[in-house]
């Protein structure tokens, strides 16, 4: 019997698993498919604090920023502090994004259109200004989780933290109201508490628990190009019209120019949403539109070669917050999904909050505008 | 409705034979390929040339008769297709210059061919290196022999060919190694099938450049600093592990453990696949060579490798299956008997060579902590063992922890080498870009109106 299980091996559950570990808890892992196999493995590592209004979400970047340079030094997996410039394509916008970034009280440059060119060289010419946040970076999401769960196996003694794939969770073990484990494929695993890391399938481990949570899919399609023999981009670098789509509501597609380069030499380009179920159809308009946009941005893109494009379904909650803490509906059940586009980001936060929860302590930051309970 | 009744994708044996049938049969056809030829791989020819080998008249008279029935798209390269909501799109890359445009069509035959199959070994990654169908490709296509004392090994029938054409064209041909079989050329699998004209020929074309032929025998490392001067062919026991090892210098080595269908275009569509004896996801086809997609049809190596004359007769049974189905499916089985009986025998005669020819899981032994598996993003076998060790259970999973597959040619390599390690059958490629494309063309994909 385990102190935690966590289910779903994607970055959200490793982290989730790597702190409750960390605080001396024994945790299970469990998922029905390889480490990072779902959401985790298809986004592009975003960790960003520039797209984030002033509120509890961005609260909850800025520790996870800090955590995930924390974590970054046990090394394993790229971790890249490369900052991102957030470009306008007129007056009108830079002014907002300048006074969004006063709001929002990060460290920030504002950058004016003459100095555009000293951040990314190859950028268009004729935009209006930026501002470039250093704190903004990228991790390779897979091999992250996959080096987290193996760092808190092997740093906090034996059996404190056990991975195993390939188990589905097929309900829940109740005594009483109360939540005791999970039935399995497998078998029964019983637990003192049950963590739904499932991401963007966490609506249907809930209902498994008769408890709803409103995820949705929000497919998001990512170019990705040949790789480059000379880095042309140095930061993530994306339009304004980026933050306006995160928040939208919008179910029809949306897409806005993400881009940026790899350790391994590739540019990867995004990023569109729409929500259209868990349909995996590659749509050619929606990567038309990325390549439009991208070389918008950087012309120097047009004789690049796209050598392939992948698709995901980041788990959208109707308010754009994450739901993370104890579901009243269900004791001993306890959330850490529904991240949207941010799970990369807020995967360190996420677990170690959890984690204090998990261990008694007070919390860092107040769960409540997480709180499962604002569906019940 | 604009646009064609059929686009055919290929123009090797399969993608002629069913243009044509559907041609003759009224249907307005477009055939489109790659290359700058009709031929594809088994008919691969230099320009000026006509294709030789096997069927290479009755070919030729084909393409004929094809040029004057059907549009021919040559030098177009597919790189995705669409279902519609009453026809296929197909987003074509015209010529050197790569202008992209799209062909409507009601229906799609999809004769795509296969690719190599190649398995890591260490030096592999050396130049003098090939895979067999790479050095016949260069034979055929440039006239170009692939070194002037090569190695051919690997496994299954098609080393033959391959060594007695260099041996034809001047090559000193070292050995031709054979993984498997006790048996030897003189029970060739091919003399068994009643196929003793094709094997004996290749054999007497072998015995008399003295070439020599053994069987469990394979090369299990190449060597060499900027190019491969030596290899150490091996001696093996029925599982492919080492029993004994000698060197035999050569200045190039031509390597095939069987092939890879190319189904891209099938999975983009959600077509239906299986697994073919040889272990190779395959699409799903009918009698009438129809995917599980409607509107879909196909034939050749992407319904299961089984050489250039099987895939005309699926090509053509294609082709007249297609005809009749638009044609609202009036007139009874459009296909004779006697070509369907003739397909029974071709694909049961094919699937007999793939399980006579299995590759053996000792060649894993062959490989050392340092041996690249991919080649475009050089991921060795240490990282792959790696990425399993951190939770990573499936080709898939290994290639985001690793990148084994992420790189130029997505897989193409060592998608079957990599599955082989995760130790799970290859899964259906999930490729929605099937050629690589400039951002430029892909902006400019919807300015261009349907062909």
């Amino acid at each position: 019997m385990s102190d935690v299980i966590v289910i779903g091996a994607g970055v959200v559950g490793a982290a989730c698993a790597y702190y409750a570990a960390a605080a001396g808890l024994d945790v299970t892992v469990l998922d029905r498919g390889p480490v990072a196999g779902g959401t985790t493995g298809a986004g592009e590592g975003n960790v960003l604090v520039s797209d984030k209004e002033p509120g509890p979400e961005l609260d909850l970047a800025l520790l996870s920023n800090r955590l995930w340079r924390e974590l970054a030094e046990h090394g394993g997996f790229e971790y890249e502090p490369k900052g991102g410039l957030v470009v306008a394509e007129t007056g009108e916008v830079q002014r907002q994004l300048v006074e969004l970034a006063g709001k929002q009280g990060v460290e920030h440059t504002v950058v004016p259109d003459t100095e555009l060119h000293g951040y990314e060289p190859h950028l268009a010419d004729g935009l209006a200004g930026g501002v470039f946040y250093p704190q903004d970076a990228q991790v390779q999401p897979m091999l992250a989780a996959a080096r987290l769960l193996r760092h808190g196996a092997d740093s906090f003694g034996h059996g404190a933290l056990r991975l195993r794939t390939g188990v589905t969770v097929t309900g829940f073990v109740r005594s009483g109201e109360r939540v005791t484990g999970v039935r399995t494929d497998h078998g029964d695993i019983l637990a003192d508490a049950v963590v739904n890391a499932a991401g963007t399938w966490g609506g249907q481990v809930a209902a498994l628990a008769g408890v709803e949570l409103p995820i949705l899919p929000r497919r998001g399609f990512i170019l990705v190009t040949e790789p480059l023999r000379e880095p042309l981009i140095r930061h993530k670098v994306y339009t304004a019209a980026y933050v306006t789509n995160v928040a939208s509501d919008s179910a029809d597609l949306e897409t806005s120019a993400v881009v940026e380069g790899t350790p391994a030499g590739s540019v990867l380009i995004g990023a569109s949403r729409e929500r259209v179920g868990f349909d995996r159809t590659t749509s050619i308009p929606v990567l038309r539109r990325l390549a439009a946009q991208a070389t918008a941005l950087f012309p120097v893109l047009r004789n690049r070669r796209v050598i392939r494009s992948y698709c995901g379904f980041r788990p959208y909650c109707p308010d754009h917050l994450p739901v993370i803490g104890p579901d009243p509906r269900a004791p001993g059940l306890l959330h850490a999904c529904g991240h949207e586009g941010a799970g990369i980001g807020l995967a360190p936060a996420t677990g170690h909050l959890l984690a204090q929860l998990l261990s008694g302590e007070r919390t860092a930051l107040d769960l409540a505008p997480f709180s499962p309970g604002r569906f019940a | 409705m604009t646009g064609y009744d059929l686009v055919v994708v290929g123009g090797g044996p399969a993608g002629v034979a069913g243009a044509l049938s559907a041609a003759q049969a009224g249907l307005r056809v477009a055939l489109v390929d790659a290359g700058p030829r009709l031929g594809g791989q088994y008919f691969r020819h230099r320009a000026g040339s006509l294709p030789s080998g096997r069927g290479a008249d009755r070919f030729v008279r084909q393409c004929r008769a094809l040029r004057t029935r059907a549009e021919l798209l040559l030098d177009h390269k597919v790189w995705a297709v669409e279902q519609g909501e009453d026809s296929v799109t197909v987003h074509v890359m015209a010529g050197q210059e790569e202008r992209p445009f799209t062909l409507a069509c009601r229906s799609l035959l999809i004769a795509t061919g296969a690719h190599d199959r190649p398995l890591p070994f260490p030096g592999w990654d050396l130049p003098g290196v090939l895979t067999a169908g790479g050095a016949q490709a260069l034979l055929k296509g440039e006239g170009v022999p692939a070194g002037r004392r090569v190695v051919v090994s690997g496994t299954g029938p098609f080393l033959l060919p391959v060594a007695a054409g260099l041996a034809k064209a001047g090559v000193s041909v070292a050995g031709v190694f054979e993984a498997n079989g006790p048996l030897g050329l003189a029970r060739h699998p091919l003399l068994a099938a009643g196929k003793a004209g094709e094997a004996l020929g290749y054999g007497a074309a072998l015995a008399g450049h003295r070439v020599p032929y053994r069987t469990r025998h394979a090369v299990v490392a190449a060597h060499g600093s900027s190019r491969v001067t030596h290899v150490t062919v091996a001696r093996l026991d029925a599982e492919w592990r080492v029993l004994s090892s000698r060197t035999v210098e050569c200045d190039a080595v031509a390597v095939g453990y069987g092939f890879v269908p190319q189904i891209d275009l099938a999975v983009q569509l959600g077509c239906a696949t299986t697994h073919s004896a040889d272990g190779s996801p395959v699409v799903d086809v009918d009698e009438g060579q129809r995917t599980s997609v409607a509107s879909v049809y196909a034939a050749g190596e992407p319904t299961g490798v089984g050489g250039a004359e099987l895939a005309e007769l699926e090509g053509r049974t294609a082709g007249l299956t297609i005809a009749h189905d638009l044609a609202s499916g009036e007139g009874g089985d459009p296909v004779p008997g006697v070509l369907r009986r003739r397909g029974e025998r071709l694909r049961a005669f094919a699937r007999a060579l793939q399980e006579a020819y299995p590759v053996q899981p000792g060649w894993q032994d062959w490989l050392h902590d340092d041996t690249l598996v991919c080649r475009c993003e050089e991921v060795p076998v240490s990282r792959i063992r790696e990425a399993m060790d951190l939770g990573a259970t499936d080709a898939r999973s290994i290639k985001l922890l690793a990148r084994p597959g992420m790189g130029w040619c997505q897989g193409r390599i060592c998608g079957y080498a990599v599955s082989c390690l995760a130790g799970e059958r290859p899964q259906a490629p999930r490729r929605p870009i099937a050629q690589p494309i400039t951002l430029g063309c892909l902006e400019r994909i919807e300015d261009e109106q349907p062909h």
